[in-house]
């Protein structure tokens, strides 16, 4: 059994190659679009992952790295924050509220991939 | 007997003597060695131009007339002499403070620069001394007239000779009086010349005197005996008529205008009215002294009809000394002179100033330029003035028959003149007198003048009929003019006197008191009653008691406290004193009220240093001008309250247009976040698919072409983006040129159905075309874009089973409207406001659209004059399209 990571994105084309690049990685990848569902499903069965997007319909990326760091559950929880909007004060807001790792769109896959397994062996550790 | 023609050019020679004597004067005054023509001898000498013809000739025959009555008319100017003498110094001080030239001058001045008081005052003045003009003429042609022939004693003088003294006296007059033009109006030369007169009148007076008690009174005893055995002594002292006679010749002294001019006008210091003060009382007297002597010598021995006025000049004759009757003449004829020179002198500068210059400056609209114009033309008016000034006493001379005893004529110019006195006075003792007050009195007191003593000396039958002193003006008996108001059996002159003057001045304080002093009286009064409270801006501060910390304290509440302690302590050191306290000296705090002024204005800072010092008063002025001042000072800060109400609305502006800024600075943000998102989007597709592509082997041929296509839509969609934005970008900064062409709605409509054809889906169209049969001028690849573009949205969006869109048409208003409406699910309320706005995406399922189709359809609408509008419908949305008519489209171009 592999290592379960949990995505959030809107883009459908985006969590297609995400998808992709972390399933040849061995990991079971658990998608949703909206973040209000994603929440839940953490909740319900802690991922080993999360690759969060900023911008989504209803509850934004931020909304829920702010609500799960919250929890002292999912404070250690890796979280890798994508976003598109290229603004320099959302990775400081992002940085403060406990993102383990944030990333600008468009990525190269070696990044995401190296990033991902960068936070899982600090888990580890 | 001395020829006329010997007399006449004893008269040239004398003439030409005064004359090079004024000059001499006038050369010295220039080359600054003129001290002495203001020595207080030459002051009291010309102060003897009270003493005219009337003196000289004119008392004798009043003796030999009436007894001792005529010393009232030396009474009254000595007691104001000496007694009123502090009256004259207040009279003379206003006069130099406030540059008076003339009794009119300083009257209308004093109420309220008025010229028509000048003008008032100076015809009064004209017309009050005309007699005494007259008086002049008529004694210089009496004696004349006797040296040419001896028998003329009694006839009435020719009105020929008059003519001629008049036309004499006028050149006279003229040449001397108006040669050349003084600033001050002081005249040197005359002042001079009328001194030297003085002493030949005296001596002449004198030398007859003497001659007339020693050379034929036989000596002191002898005479004194003459004096009691003759008629003179026994004549019945009538007080009434002393008392008024004394009262108007002090009056008189005042008031008549060459007094004034002399006394006031001419003076140049205390010091010469101190001496004049007991100095002229012993002229007078020795004017006086050989009157009774002469009287009684001439009634002796002169032939009975003998005209008394002329005594002084008969009794030589007959005589046969013929020295001392030239001498004599000499001392009329300089009596006479002195008074006529001085009198019009005074009397032209009145008329010119306040009669001829304002009405000439009035006629010439663009006023004087050339000061030299000026100049001529105040010489010229001078001229004219004096030669009708003359002339008007040559005709009373003519009319009133001339045979009338000079003291009697002198009188009647007395009386006239007296009615300046209320006015006068009040004027420099009453700060409540007001300008209506002083023309009340004066038209009231002249008119009753005029009617009881100026008309009547003409005699009867000439200007009243005797009915007219019987039965009075009209039949009405209180109106008789010599029984005014019933109150009859009085002399004459007594009863002028008391009517006149009387109702003078009850109309004078009456009309004072009910009205109101204008400011410029109110100011002008605070300066003539209290002159002497004001010695001029060269007052100094007296020693006073303050201590300098309060000046400290005032001056660095005004000066501000560095100042105001740098100007101390600098004031100290000059002082030799350490420390910043210096002591309160006249210099010092004269200093500190110039510095003090610089800040609050003068009279404030007068006013503020007044109270701390305590030793001078703070009059009306002041306090007048501390008004005058604050006013000044609250209009400034009105004008800095505006000034800053308006600051604070600019403040405001400002505040508002950044508030403004900022909103759209964050506006912009959250565009930019927008266009990268949406531009980061389908590039981050685009790369992470490519590398997929290029990194990974084995990748099977499906999903290589899988991969492909998405990365070929995501370039699509990028690139429509691109499109989008240019598009918006243009359209929102105006820059679109408007192609327009007149077509069918209903082709229109076709062409976008048509162009949309490869996305309809499951959409169906509906259309009524018999309502799409509109005519429209308009950019139709632009409404055509329009069209496409809610056709589009209605083919991604509209989410019902059997999609449908219903495009309508209809007319209204004068507009064509027309309608697409589908039948998907209603957007909810929260977002509709948020349609047209870029960026928005509502219920974006495939995020295929960018959020930008509204807006662009939003701003072609408002580029082609129509609009765009959302309308949620029952079961569906519909978007509306407002098409101009012709006429809107023109106007929005």
């Amino acid at each position: 059994m592999g290592k379960r990571v949990l995505l959030v994105e809107d883009e459908l084309n985006i969590v297609e190659a995400i998808r992709f690049l972390l399933s040849r990685e061995g990991w079971q990848v658990e998608t949703h679009v909206d973040g209000a569902t994603a929440i839940e499903k953490i909740r319900e069965g802690r991922p080993d992952l999360v690759v969060l997007d900023y911008m989504l319909p209803g509850k934004n990326g931020m909304d829920i790295l702010t609500e799960l760091r919250a929890d002292s559950d999912f404070s250690d929880l890796p979280i890798l924050m994508l976003t598109a909007r290229g603004q320099s004060k959302d990775r400081a807001q992002a940085e403060r509220a406990g993102v383990s790792r944030f990333m600008t769109k468009p990525f190269s896959n070696t990044e995401v991939l190296n990033a991902v397994r960068d936070l899982v062996r600090a888990k580890a550790q | 007997m001395a020829s006329l023609n010997t007399l006449v050019a004893v008269c040239l020679i004398y003439v030409a003597f005064l004359f090079a004597v004024a000059f001499a004067a006038e050369r010295a005054a220039i080359r600054g060695k003129g001290g002495w023509l203001r020595a207080p001898l030459v002051y009291t000498l010309s102060l003897s131009v009270y003493c005219t013809a009337w003196t000289f000739y004119g008392a004798v025959g009043y003796a030999a007339r009436s007894g001792m009555e005529f010393v009232t008319i030396y009474l009254g100017p000595s007691l104001v002499m000496i007694g009123w003498w502090w009256v004259l110094r207040k009279l003379v001080r206003i006069g130099r403070t406030q540059r008076v030239t003339s009794i009119a001058d300083l009257i209308s001045s004093r109420y309220g620069k008025s010229n028509a008081l000048a003008i008032v005052v100076t015809l009064m003045a004209v017309i009050g001394v005309t007699p005494y003009i007259a008086l002049q003429l008529q004694s210089v042609t009496l004696s004349l007239s006797i040296f040419s022939d001896a028998e003329a004693v009694v006839r009435r003088p020719s009105a020929t000779a008059g003519f001629w003294v008049a036309a004499g006296l006028a050149l006279f007059t003229v040449l001397f009086g108006t040669r050349n033009l003084n600033a001050n109006e002081r005249h040197d030369g005359v002042v001079i010349a009328v001194a030297v007169e003085a002493v030949v009148k005296l001596i002449a007076l004198l030398a007859v005197g003497g001659f007339v008690v020693w050379g034929l009174g036989g000596g002191l005893g002898q005479m004194m005996a003459r004096i009691d055995a003759s008629d003179i002594g026994t004549w019945q002292v009538d007080s009434s008529r002393w008392l008024a006679l004394t009262a108007v010749s002090a009056a008189a002294f005042l008031c008549l205008p060459r007094m004034f001019q002399v006394l006031v006008v001419e003076n140049d210091g205390d010091r010469q009215l101190q001496i004049a003060s007991w100095a002229f009382p012993l002229y007078l007297m020795l004017m006086s002294l050989f009157v009774v002597p002469i009287a009684v010598m001439g009634l002796e021995m002169l032939p009975a009809g003998s005209n008394p006025d002329l005594f002084v000049l008969t009794l030589p004759l007959a005589e046969g000394r013929d020295g001392l009757a030239v001498l004599s003449f000499l001392g009329g004829f300089s009596s006479a002179t002195s008074m006529v020179i001085v009198a019009t002198l005074a009397l032209s500068t009145m008329v010119s100033n306040h009669i001829v210059m304002p009405l000439w400056l009035s006629l010439r609209a663009e006023g004087a330029t050339v000061s030299g114009d000026v100049r001529n033309v105040v010489i010229l008016s001078r001229r004219l003035s004096i030669m009708v000034i003359i002339a008007f006493g040559f005709l009373y001379f003519r009319f009133s028959g001339g045979s009338a005893a000079l003291a009697s004529i002198g009188l009647i110019s007395f009386v006239g003149v007296a009615q300046f006195l209320p006015a006068l006075m009040g004027g420099i003792f009453w700060r409540g007198s007001t300008r209506g007050g002083a023309l009340a009195g004066l038209i009231t007191g002249f008119s009753i003048w005029a009617y009881t003593s100026l008309l009547p000396s003409f005699g009867v039958d000439t200007v009243y009929s005797a009915a007219l002193f019987e039965e009075g003006l009209w039949g009405l008996a209180w109106l008789r003019p010599h029984a005014l108001f019933g109150l009859g059996g009085l002399d004459p002159t007594v009863h002028a006197v008391v009517w006149s003057l009387t109702l003078n001045t009850v109309f004078f304080i009456g009309v004072s008191l009910l009205s109101f002093p204008s400011p410029m009286e109110r100011l002008q009064g605070a300066q003539f009653v209290n002159v002497f409270d004001h010695a001029g801006p060269a007052m100094g501060w007296r020693a006073s008691t303050t201590t300098s910390e309060d000046l400290m304290i005032m001056a660095q509440r005004i000066l501000g406290a560095e100042e105001a302690r740098d100007l101390f302590r600098t004031a100290a050191h000059a002082q030799g004193i350490s420390g910043y306290l210096p002591e309160p000296t006249p210099a010092f705090l004269s200093t500190l009220e110039r510095e003090l002024a610089a800040s609050v204005g003068a009279a404030t800072a007068h006013a503020m240093v007044s109270q701390l010092v305590g030793g001078a008063s703070v009059s009306v002025e002041d306090l007048m001008a501390v008004a005058n001042e604050s006013a000044q000072i609250l209009e400034y800060s009105n004008q800095l309250e505006a000034k800053s109400a308006e600051l604070t609305r600019t403040a405001g502006q400002l505040r508002e247009a950044n508030e403004k800024l900022k909103a759209l600075s964050v506006q912009k943000d959250a565009f930019l976040g927008q266009i990268s998102h949406e531009l980061r989007t389908p590039m981050t597709s685009i790369r992470s698919f490519s590398e997929i592509l290029r990194d990974t082997d084995g990748l099977g041929s499906v999903e290589k072409t899988r991969y492909a296509s998405i990365i070929h839509a995501e370039a699509v969609r990028l690139t429509r983006l691109l499109d989008d934005l240019l598009d918006l970008s243009v359209l929102e900064n105006g820059q679109v040129n408007l192609n327009l062409v007149t077509g069918s709605l209903s082709e229109l409509i076709d062409h976008a159905v048509m162009t949309t054809r490869s996305g309809a889906g499951k959409l169906s169209i509906e259309r009524r075309r018999l309502n799409e049969a509109v005519s429209l001028t308009t950019d139709h690849d632009r409404l055509g874009q329009v069209f496409v573009n809610l056709i589009t949205n209605a083919q991604k969006y509209c989410d019902a089973e059997n999609p449908t869109l219903t495009v309508s048409v209809e007319e209204k208003d004068g507009c064509t409207m027309v309608r697409f409406a589908d039948n998907g699910t209603t957007i909810p309320g929260a977002s509709r406001a948020l349609i047209f706005e870029k960026f928005s995406r509502i219920n974006d399922k495939d995020g295929s659209g960018a959020g930008l189709g509204l807006a662009i359809c939003r701003e072609i609408m408002t580029r082609l004059g129509g609009d765009i509008m959302y309308e949620p419908d029952e079961g569906g949305n519909a978007f509306v399209i407002q098409l101009p008519s012709e006429k809107r489209l023109a106007a929005a171009q």
